[in-house]
């Protein structure tokens, strides 16, 4: 093992979230994760596993959705980031206010990257099936509620029917 | 995917009718900041040049400890401070151990000293000034280990080769304790077939709470106090455990919750991190960060108790009348015992399950082995007994050729025979099993059960249908404990709730509790409402547990399926001082007697004059603002605290009887598997979840609970556990390799109710939440019938991945090897 190690190379990113412009330098290992929460404060997305399998830090990327976790911060130099603090326009939105009539969350601590997934799927497919939104929330670890009422939650958001 | 079916008639409770809050589904107040990403969960919290922290963790199973260098880790920049083994072993003293001896020598501190006992044990922690810098730090900590042989197998931890884990102890039996009631002898006697079980396995795993354990702990060296804003679910616990150690005086140890990500029981036993964090809080002068990694959390915290049962015998009539049974379970406890031997008596909470065996021997046997230590885990230590008794009724029923829904029948305790005594003093409140098993068939089809077999068989399928049925009890008498340990002084329960009316007619509610997502500020608001005479919107629930606010008791925390009744009879207790209060400060005011004041409207007001009428404003500005001219002798604040205490009396520690818990909320769960035999895969196709938790003040807080806790039985049934390969190194520490439910995973699901109200608590609620593990018994039983026509094979395990299933299929005389039948 080598006895000490060189300070860590840095770079100077530019990146917009929710739209605003932030200005970092940040290391070239920094998870845009870290950089989204510990940097920039914006501790809505949340981390709960070390592998890209929770989803709990997903966050919409230039129109993608992405895991926050599996890109480093440098990569995010200049782009233009949506995360859950940017989806309520001074009320919740329509996904927001479903999950919360249809107790789609417990504890919270998924419902972020939930929100960032549902939100995704439904600007690409308004009006999915049940097994459609599963699909699409395959990516998400949810321990509380064993999803039932989060599909129904989204179902409900994307103006359709739902059984009781 | 869901649909939700209420009982076709209830029993004992009356609709709740729609004057009042409770009983209805009032939207969370909760949501609105988590939805938004406003909550604050401990790793949202920063302060002014703190520090992270990172534990060097142990590579080996079992070791001895030969040195540990932190001199390199040290010299780097950005390195903060190191904590090793030996300056906590001269700061602090070992954890009280709950234990009677031989457990209670281990000599258990919040880094190993000297030792290393299972593979991702703490040995060191250093402090950076990024995440990453204590990371690359903890790398240059040079630690050289002696190792030693490892046990991973409970079943061999008792052989004399088998290597001691602690040397104190003597042996690796750190408790034991028989437990025996009725008359076992006569049972076994009177039994026309005695059935008999050699070995059950009730596997390890855990519900893996997304946010992992951490802390942002603070010292503040004026005063000697730390703030430990954290995410532990107990802190009364914690406390008991921490102060001792740290040598300081309880005052000193400041928790601070506010958001929880999950916990499930998970999150009770993080003091040894927590002391470790203060000790580098202290001795580094600054405020330290730490955050648990995932794969940390699964190699070191809070398994689920893995459980044996060896030589079961069970008495029985021809007919399926249940008589006794005894058995031998061996718990395996990892490598310390942080909250154990306790599980060692939760299991009596529940001892007969749903039945009315009145004679049962169990010898419970808990073991050390080098794997992580057990903890509480949602349906803890009730949920390996209670799979025990479905899995001895389903094997009987198939041993004796009879039909698992008729011998569930004729055993369970009856509606009419409650509240029932168990044979072991247990007081089950009410309730009616077969009642909720009815409700169960109906949502699952079960009339159309045979013609649905068919249907499969012509597809090349399996069709079996599966019952679980289980006991959720909850509010702990404490005094249990003492069948552990007599030396202990623990008995009952509490917990506190304060609500005060302030100046400008606010009415604020603060509770003991540390909710993890059991919506406790809203059905905390809905009973203050319904009280007050006001609206929910009116009542604001503190998020969160501080125990600088004087709102906690010893046994404050949210664990154990209590806060309907601890929790919420301590806020109507509250709620009632308080209108009591309400009430004759404005009978002063109004020129009245208390009596002729209601509250209503957010109003006090005479009755049948609602002119004469104070707004709460009004009373809140008296008290707090304008009180000059009151009555010297009036005895009015505004700002009521009460205590709940359940009443309980300390059990017999010699006949190992007494009531343990207060209520006993029920769960009849129904599956239908369908197999592939010619993989072993299989798919639950139905799935209904019957409950009744008595009275409920949220519907639909309560259906979330039956949701997630069926949720996380499937996953344990089929997906979830902690295997470890021969040297110890457990083989799923992340979400790659432990595969959690995911959303295409689930099953169609159905949920239905009845309500017996609880005649022991003040609002006739009982603890809900943990669910007694009901979907785990389910899918064993339905394995086993689907199984049945390839050779009568028996489920033995709680866990049944696919290639289980495949081996039961192909060598059906292997499980059944296990099992005779003894005709008298």
């Amino acid at each position: 093992m080598e006895a000490g190690r060189a300070a860590p190379a840095t770079s100077r990113i530019t990146v917009e979230i929710n739209g605003t412009m932030y200005e970092r330098e940040v290391e070239a290992r920094r998870l845009l994760i870290h950089l989204i929460r510990d940097d920039l404060d914006l501790t809505g997305s949340h981390v709960g596993c070390d592998t890209g399998n929770c989803g709990a830090c997903s966050v919409i990327f230039d129109g993608t959705l992405v895991k926050s976790c599996m890109l480093l911060a440098v990569q995010a130099d200049g782009a233009s980031i949506e995360t859950v603090e940017g989806l309520a326009d001074g009320e919740l939105s329509p996904l927001q206010q479903a999950f919360s009539d249809h107790h789609a969350l417990q504890c919270g601590y998924c419902t972020p990257g939930m929100l960032m997934s549902a939100t995704a799927l439904l600007r690409d497919n308004p009006s999915p099936s049940d097994e459609e939104i599963a699909k699409a929330i395959q990516g998400n670890i949810c321990r509380c509620t064993g999803y039932w009422n989060i599909v129904k939650a989204i179902k409900v958001a994307s103006g359709q029917e739902v059984g009781t | 995917m869901s649909e939700t079916t209420v009982a076709p008639e209830q029993t004992e409770v009356e609709e709740a009718t729609r004057e009042t809050w409770s009983g209805q589904n009032v939207p969370r107040k909760e949501d609105k900041r988590l939805v938004q990403g406003e909550g604050v969960f401990f790793d949202d919290v920063k302060r002014h040049n703190m520090g992270y922290v990172h534990f060097v963790r142990s590579p080996y199973a079992h070791a001895k400890i030969r040195s540990v260098d932190v001199s390199a880790a040290l010299d780097q920049p950005g390195v903060y401070g190191t904590l090793t083994g030996d300056e906590v072993a001269t700061l602090t003293d070992p954890f009280f151990q709950i234990s009677s001896p031989p457990g209670a020598h281990l000599k258990d501190y919040c880094l190993a000293v000297g030792k290393v006992r299972f593979v991702g044990e703490p040995v060191a922690a250093v402090v950076a000034e990024t995440r990453e810098g204590a990371r690359d730090a903890s790398e240059l900590i040079e630690v050289d280990y002696e190792p030693l042989p490892a046990i991973n197998d409970a079943r061999l931890a008792l052989d004399d080769e088998a290597p001691v884990l602690h040397d104190e102890a003597g042996t690796n039996l750190t408790w034991e304790g028989v437990f025996e009631w009725g008359d076992l002898d006569a049972a076994f006697a009177g039994a026309d077939r005695v059935v008999k079980i050699s070995e059950l396995h009730f596997d390890r795993f855990n519900s893996t709470p997304l946010e992992c354990n951490g802390s942002l702990v603070e010292y503040n060296r004026g005063t000697g106090q730390w703030t430990i804003i954290t995410n532990n679910q107990f802190p009364g616990f914690a406390a008991i455990m921490m102060g001792p150690a740290m040598r300081v005086g309880l005052d000193k140890l400041r928790f601070v919750t506010q958001d929880i990500g999950g916990g499930f029981g998970n999150k009770i036993t993080t003091h040894p991190q927590l002391v470790a964090c203060c000790l580098l809080a202290r001795k580094l002068n600054r405020a330290v960060q730490w955050t648990e990694w995932r794969t940390d959390f699964h190699l070191s915290m809070s398994h689920g108790n893995e459980r044996w049962f060896l030589d079961t015998e069970v008495a029985v009539k021809s007919d399926g009348t249940l008589l006794g049974f005894r058995t031998t379970a061996l718990d395996d406890a990892g490598a310390w015992l942080r909250y154990e031997p306790l599980g060692g008596v939760i299991w009596a909470q529940v001892t007969p399950g749903m039945y009315r065996w009145r004679n049962i021997r169990l010898d419970f046997r808990q073991v050390v082995t080098n794997k992580a230590p057990v903890s509480p885990n949602r349906g803890y230590s009730r949920m390996q007994h209670l799979w025990f008794t479905e899995r001895v009724i389903d094997i009987v029923a198939s041993e004796l050729e009879l039909d698992p829904v008729e011998v569930r029948k004729r055993n369970y305790i009856k509606a009419d025979e409650m509240p029932y005594e168990t044979p072991n003093g247990c007081i089950y409140d009410s309730g009616d099993y077969a009642k909720m098993l009815d409700v169960a068939l109906d949502l699952i089809g079960y009339d159309g059960l045979e013609s649905r077999r068919a249907g499969a068989e012509q597809r090349g399928k399996l069709l079996g249908l599966g019952i679980g049925s289980t006991l959720d009890s909850g509010t702990n008498n404490f005094g249990q404990s003492r069948l552990i340990n007599p030396d202990l002084q623990f008995s009952g329960n509490n917990e506190v709730a304060t609500v005060k009316l302030d100046l400008f007619g606010e009415i604020v509610v603060t509770l003991g509790t540390t909710p993890q997502g059991q919506s406790h500020e809203t059905t905390a608001a809905q009973v203050v409402a319904d009280i007050l005479g006001c609206s929910v919107d009116d009542v604001n629930v503190r998020a969160g547990h501080d125990s600088y606010w004087n709102s906690h008791a010893g046994f404050s925390g949210t664990y154990a399926s209590q806060f309907a009744v601890t929790g919420l009879g301590a806020v109507k207790g509250a709620t009632e001082m308080l209108a009591g209060q309400m009430r004759k400060l404005a009978s002063v005011v109004l020129a009245c007697s208390p009596e002729d004041i209601e509250l209503a409207e957010g109003q006090a007001r005479i009755k049948g004059n609602p002119e004469a009428a104070l707004p709460f404003m009004a009373l809140g500005a008296i008290i707090n603002a304008n009180n000059a001219g009151l009555p010297e002798d009036l005895d009015v604040t505004l700002n009521c605290r009460y205590v709940y205490r359940p009443p309980f009396e300390v059990p017999d520690i010699e006949r190992k009887y007494g009531n343990l818990t207060l209520t006993y909320a029920a769960q009849v769960h129904a599956a239908l598997v369908e197999i592939d035999p010619e993989t072993g895969v299989y798919e639950v196709v139905d799935y209904a979840a019957v409950d009744d938790c008595g009275k409920r003040i949220n519907p639909q807080v309560v259906e979330g609970q039956v949701m997630g806790a069926t949720a996380q039985a499937l996953g344990a049934a089929t997906h979830e556990t902690f295997p470890y390969d021969e040297d110890g190194n457990l083989l799923t520490p992340n979400f790659y390799d432990y595969h959690v439910p995911h959303a295409l995973d689930m099953p169609p699901l159905k949920t239905g109710y009845i309500e017996s109200a609880s005649p022991f608590t003040s609002l006739g609620t009982k603890g809900m939440g943990e669910g007694g593990g009901a979907g785990i018994h389910a899918v064993c039983a339905a394995l086993q019938d689907a199984l049945r026509p390839r050779g009568r094979p028996i489920v033995h395990d709680s866990f049944n991945p696919y290639e289980r299933v495949w081996e039961m299929l192909r060598e059906p005389d292997a499980s059944r090897a296990r099992v005779s039948v003894e005709s008298r």
